[in-house]
């Protein structure tokens, strides 16, 4: 597992605004992932959901760039998810407690859902 | 003959009392305020105003009645009563001002007067020059006077707080060297006499040197002992010491420390390290280093510090040093090193003089004009191969007070003027780099690799990658296999950025260790700088509400990953042990 740079597409599904992240989480990802959200964050859609199904490394950095984005989530009254990040990184995100205040969810179609009975 | 000029002379060479109608108003550089006697004009000439300007452009007198500038010293030298000034010039910069009051003939001033004026301006002005650079070299010279006053006084009171003499123990011979590179230093050695009849022994040294380390040196002296009295073990004493230490030591200023105590009766020996060179067991069997790890007092609270056990068995000796013996450099720029002085202990054939033959080595070493880098210190202990074979110096009986001998306090490098130590190399193994050497109760370990990276971000993924490879053959659970992972990123991360603060020559070392209890990734850097030492609790909370960066996950992670986190370090590197229990 080599490093690989950063990338993220925006879509719309179920309205919610999906982010779809590719690559690493770390410093170099900083301009790309705050472009994206602000790109979904301009939807005014009620949910804006990360998806890490193709991410496999994500560092301090990376969680601080995940802390930022939901400060700006929460700020717009825009509700964060996230999905598919694996055990690994699921439990980074239950002891950094980023887990308690954002959904993280196993797949899409369950936090699409997720978000559904949210809203 | 004008009257002006006669009295101007007058004030400027009798300083006569007598009111007079001329004057000058010598200038400092930066402020021009003339001084207050009888022959001088109190004139603020600021060097913004613009008179200055029309001054250094004017050659020669100039009438203050046909000036028309807004001026404040201008409107000063009309209320004084001056009507010609001429301006003192030297190298284009305005020195003085010759101020003349009306001619008691009341007339204009004529064209010879004033071709005189200039005359003697042009003269004067250099003149005045000269003068005020002398004045301004006296008083530096004297100055300069002062602080090497204050210096001498200085060693002198922190001489006061070393120790006056070894402690006398029979059947053990002690000696120490202590030589600071400037005229006070950081480094510090102490010994204590405990309650029970066991003797403390402290070396330290203070990051930096000079003055502002030769404060920090005597207050951690002070607190050490305080906490030597109170506590009987090593590892307490400077867990205490680094509590007392941490809120008043100013920021990036930290201190390493040994402390061991010995029992003279019996040659046992408890230790506990802050992050201080690793003191060296010289036996029968060969050269051993006595590890126990410990981050350096100060830098953050709430720190742990490994107490070990040791022996000194007969004719065996323990060497304490600080590191400005083998960080010393030779001419050609090469280090004096750990590996000499490892070789230089084998060789010695012991009995008294290890010091001295380290000494002996060192001038050789460094050459003749060497300007001493760095503090040095060094303790020895020996213990006598029989007991009565050599009467204790002196031949105090056993009552463990010191005696008023043995104590070598150079007085070389007093006036000192180290040059600056410039880029340190980067790649020097350093003291605290993993050799085969260690305590004799520690468990062996097996090596299972090493590598080093140069700092660049993004280097943390080949070293997670590359200890991912080394432990593969241990089988460890996916679980904890990645929990390792991930601490390597960070603390590879951490040493990247803070310790070798990114300058991509230095590089990060990485060891990888097992033994049957535990698997241990070393992560050293180079940078010499303390490891950050705000350890505040990422409180996300917080963070969401901006009451905290959104930062400061690194070190709460790796905490989190491992088993086990230890830090140890000293002036020039910093290592980071990453422990999982097997």
């Amino acid at each position: 597992m080599s490093s690989r740079p950063f990338e993220a597409h925006n879509r719309i599904e179920s309205g919610a605004a999906v982010i779809d992240l590719h690559g690493d989480i770390d410093a170099a990802s900083d301009l790309g992932l705050n472009a994206a959200f602000e790109e979904a964050s301009q939807t005014r859609l009620p949910v804006i959901l990360l998806n890490f199904a193709d991410v496999d490394y994500i560092n301090s950095t990376g969680i601080a760039l995940i802390v930022s984005l939901l400060a700006k989530a929460r700020k717009a009254g825009q509700k964060l998810l996230t999905c598919s990040l694996n055990d690994h990184y699921t439990q980074i995100f239950q002891i950094t407690r980023l887990a308690d205040f954002m959904g993280v969810y196993p797949d899409e179609a369950s936090a699409l859902q997720g978000a559904s009975a949210r809203a | 003959m004008i009257m002006g000029i006669r009295d101007f002379w007058l004030g400027i060479t009798r300083r006569a009392p007598a009111a007079t109608r001329a004057s000058l108003a010598p200038m400092e550089p930066t402020v021009a305020r003339s001084t207050s006697t009888s022959a001088l004009l109190d004139v603020d000439l600021a060097p913004d105003d613009p008179l200055v300007a029309h001054f250094q452009g004017a050659p020669g007198a100039v009438e203050v009645g046909k000036l028309h500038l807004e001026s404040p010293a201008l409107e000063q030298l009309r209320a004084k009563g001056v009507h010609l000034v001429v301006p003192l010039v030297a190298q284009g910069e305005l020195v003085g001002l010759l101020n003349l009051g009306p001619r008691r003939s009341e007339q204009e001033f004529s064209a010879d007067d004033r071709a005189l004026l200039s005359n003697l301006a042009s003269q004067a002005g250099p003149a005045l020059r000269v003068a005020q650079l002398v004045r301004q070299q006296q008083a530096e010279a004297s100055e300069r006077e002062r602080m090497a006053q204050e210096l001498r006084v200085a060693r002198i009171i922190q001489q006061t707080l070393l120790p006056k003499s070894v402690p006398a123990l029979p059947g053990w011979q002690v000696a120490v060297h202590w030589q600071p590179a400037r005229a006070v230093g950081g480094d510090f050695y102490d010994f204590l006499t405990l309650s029970d009849q066991r003797v403390g022994f402290f070396v330290g040294d203070v990051t930096d040197k000079g003055v502002p380390a030769a404060m920090v040196m005597a207050t951690t002296r002070s607190i050490l002992r305080a906490a030597a009295e109170r506590e009987l073990s090593p590892g307490k004493v400077l867990e205490r010491a680094n509590e007392l230490l941490c809120p008043d030591i100013p920021q990036n200023m930290f201190v390493t420390c040994l402390y061991v105590i010995l029992d003279p009766s019996t040659g046992g020996l408890e230790f506990a390290n802050a992050g201080h060179n690793l003191p060296y067991r010289r036996g029968s069997d060969g050269l051993h280093e006595l590890r126990a790890t410990g981050m350096p007092l100060g830098l953050m609270p709430g720190m742990n510090y490994e107490q070990k056990e040791g022996f000194l068995e007969r004719g065996e000796t323990l060497l304490l040093y600080s590191d400005g013996l083998v960080e010393a450099h030779s001419p050609q720029r090469e280090m004096f090193g750990v590996p000499r002085l490892e070789a230089l202990m084998v060789d010695h054939t012991g009995g008294p003089g290890l010091i001295e033959h380290l000494l002996a080595e060192l001038a050789g070493f460094t050459g003749q004009g060497w300007e001493q880098e760095d503090d040095v210190t060094l303790v020895a202990l020996e213990r006598e191969a029989a007991p009565s074979a050599r009467s204790s110096p002196g031949g105090q009986p056993a009552t463990g007070k010191p005696r008023a001998a043995g104590v070598e306090l150079s007085q070389q490098g007093s006036t000192a003027n180290p040059m600056a130590t410039g880029a340190a190399a980067g790649g020097d193994s350093g003291g605290h780099s993993s050799s085969s050497a260690g305590s004799e109760k520690d468990e062996p370990r097996r090596l299972l690799g090493k590598f080093s990276l140069s700092s660049q971000t993004g280097n943390e993924r080949q070293a997670m990658e590359r200890v991912a490879e080394l432990v593969q053959e241990l089988g460890l659970p996916d679980d904890r296999f990645n929990r390792l992972k991930t601490a390597v990123a960070e603390a590879t991360m951490n040493a990247i950025e803070h310790g070798n603060q990114n300058r991509p020559e230095l590089l990060v070392e990485i060891e990888v260790l097992v033994s049957d209890r535990e698997l241990a990734v070393r992560i050293t850097d180079h940078g010499g700088g303390p490891v950050p030492s705000a350890r505040a609790q990422p409180d996300l909370d917080a963070k969401l509400a901006g009451e905290q960066p959104p930062r400061g996950w690194g070190l709460f992670l790796i905490e989190k990953m491992v088993d086990e986190m230890r830090l140890a370090g000293d002036a020039t590197h910093h290592t980071m042990e990453l422990v999982l229990h097997r």
